[in-house]
């Protein structure tokens, strides 16, 4: 006689918990009772209008704010047990802050703090077009937007973590860094629980598989995505217009594309979770624009 | 403790960089380059000269200076950076409070002690390149007294922007608190007392709470060990402490008020939103 196979999934703790999560700000109730859960190697989009309560969120995961009601990344309380929970934990500000140490010190720092090498921060941003190791003695704050964000993604992504806060991680970005960010988030597929803020969700969208949309401090919705897009795919694009433009000319540079010498015919690549700003880009010159083709591949 | 050795490290390279570290190297090794310059050592004063003219002179601009500075610099970059955002990014790296809260004290203590110890070790060392003789009693408690000092004033303003919210408030408070102790200086007090407004043991009493005026009067010590200068109420504090034990004293009070005020910081610090 034979036991029973048992066919029920096994049951294990969610990565993020919030269970009726209260922050106000003297009279202001800007978290108003947030119960969410989120299981491990899930992609989320958090998403909102400015105030609807997405930083303060993220603040009291981060352990940051005191709050009432209670969060546990994969069981522990950030405030309570800090270290350990954020020792998981790699963190991409909405805007970089303002720190007057060097870029050395920055990587430095984080590295020893995380228990990483500073070389898989440095490799990370090389990847990103980043050549973090050249500006190493100069202040962070003097970098630019755009290297600033790919030096903190950097950090982030250079490191152990299976918990990615990433709050609007790619907006400093250009089109070739961010396919390769996509390309990195990639790579980390199924290994890493990404909670991704942003205030549009067509930014986002891409990336994740489930959508959180906060309004005035509480979850008004809790929605899967149906995009098909890989992180890691690639759409190859042709583009025919009917007379040269400069202005043409100009936007396809910033996404890498090559045109002939008649300055008609236009081939490039594109992310594959970027198509979608990529078409934002392209719709502007719609009268212009003879033929039109996306054919994706898989990396 | 890895945390601490971090953020101590980091605080004192920052705060390298920083203008205002410049400009306080410069106003104390400016201090000491002009008393050399014109001829400081060589000047008489009650029967001071020397090096030991020099010290007694340091020491009172020090005491002038260095409370506002450390105070106002301290509140403007503590409280600066947690309204800029910096602790909103750093605070998320696995840093524990302790090690930041008590790193960040750490690092600031020796930036801002060392440029005022340096520059009167430069004196030292120029002096004896002069064969000028140096007074070691008097130097090595004007070290212990600055040390004290720069810890007293580093532990208010870390309280202070701890509790502040915005730059400006820490700053308002800053320059407030650092007023009050001007305020209640002797002199402010003897006026007070002449007009019978309290009585004299309350006067000495506010002035031996204050660190400002204790370290004033432990620096006149030294070269006025009865205190003359300072009228009668040198007898209240030779009475209750005797010439030695005051000169503890001024070490030690000042020392716990540092010491109390960061901790009350931290406490505040820990307890509250971090960024």
């Amino acid at each position: 006689m034979t036991s029973p196979q048992t066919t029920e999934p096994a049951v294990t703790a969610p990565a993020l918990q919030f269970n009726r999560v209260v922050k106000t700000f003297r009279r202001a109730r800007v978290l108003d009772g947030v119960d969410l859960s989120i299981a491990a190697g899930e992609r989320v989009a958090l998403i909102g209008s400015n105030g609807a309560g997405k930083t303060t969120l993220i603040r009291c995961l981060l352990g940051e704010y005191v709050h009432t009601g209670q969060i546990f990344v994969h069981g522990l309380s950030p405030r309570q047990h800090r270290t350990d929970v954020l020792r998981r934990v790699g963190f991409v500000p909405q805007l970089p802050p303002p720190l007057r140490m060097s870029v050395g010190q920055l990587v430095r720092f984080s590295a020893a703090l995380c228990d990483a090498a500073p070389q898989d921060v440095y490799s990370v941003a090389e990847r990103l077009g980043l050549d973090a190791a050249r500006f190493a003695m100069r202040p962070f704050v003097q970098l630019s937007g755009g290297m600033k964000q790919k030096l903190l993604i950097a950090i982030a992504l250079g490191r152990r973590a299976d918990l990615l806060i990433l709050d609007e991680p790619a907006a400093n970005l250009d089109p070739e860094a961010r396919k390769t960010f996509f390309e990195l988030l990639g790579e980390r597929l199924g290994q890493v629980t990404m909670l991704i803020s942003s205030h549009r969700l067509d930014e986002v969208s891409a990336l994740v598989g489930r959508v959180v949309e906060m309004d005035t401090g509480r979850i008004v919705l809790d929605d899967v995505v149906a995009d098909a897009v890989a992180l890691n795919s690639v759409v190859d694009c042709r583009i025919r217009i009917k007379r040269a433009e400069a202005a043409f000319a100009v936007a396809l540079a910033e996404w890498k594309f090559g045109g002939d010498e008649t300055g008609l015919n236009w081939t490039g690549e594109v992310a594959g979770a970027d198509r979608l700003r990529f078409l934002g880009v392209i719709a502007r010159y719609t009268g212009l624009i003879d033929d039109f083709s996306l054919t994706e591949r898989r990396l | 403790m890895k945390s601490l050795w971090l953020s101590a490290r980091l605080d004192a390279l920052t705060s390298l960089r920083a203008r205002w570290f410049q400009i306080y190297v410069l106003v104390f090794g400016g201090i000491v380059a002009l008393f050399f310059l014109f001829g400081l050592t060589e000047s008489r004063v009650l029967g001071f000269i020397g090096l030991s003219r020099l010290l007694v002179t340091y020491i009172q601009l020090t005491i002038a200076i260095m409370p506002v500075f450390v105070l106002i610099t301290t509140v403007r970059s503590v409280a600066g950076e947690r309204e800029a955002g910096v602790y909103e990014y750093l605070l998320a790296l696995p840093v524990s409070l302790a090690g930041w809260y008590w790193g960040k004290t750490l690092g600031r203590y020796v930036v801002i002690f060392a440029p005022v110890f340096l520059a009167m070790l430069g004196a030292v060392g120029w002096a004896t390149l002069q064969d000028i003789e140096v007074p070691w009693n008097i130097f090595g408690y004007y070290t212990a007294l600055l040390a004290v000092m720069a810890a007293c004033f580093l532990g208010i303003g870390m309280l202070i922007s701890a509790l502040a919210r915005s730059t400006d408030m820490a700053q308002g408070i800053a320059f407030v608190v650092w007023l009050g102790f001007l305020l209640f200086l002797d002199l402010i007090l003897i006026g007070v007392m002449i007009q019978g407004k309290i009585a004299p043991e309350t006067a000495v009493l506010i002035a031996l709470a204050n660190p400002l005026q204790v370290f004033r009067t432990a620096a006149l010590s030294l070269f006025d060990p009865q205190l003359i200068v300072l009228g009668p109420s040198a007898y209240v504090i030779l009475d209750t402490f005797g010439a030695t034990g005051y000169r503890f004293f001024a070490l030690f009070y000042p020392l716990m008020l540092g010491v109390v005020s960061a901790l009350g910081g931290y406490l505040v610090f820990r307890r509250g939103d971090l960024p």
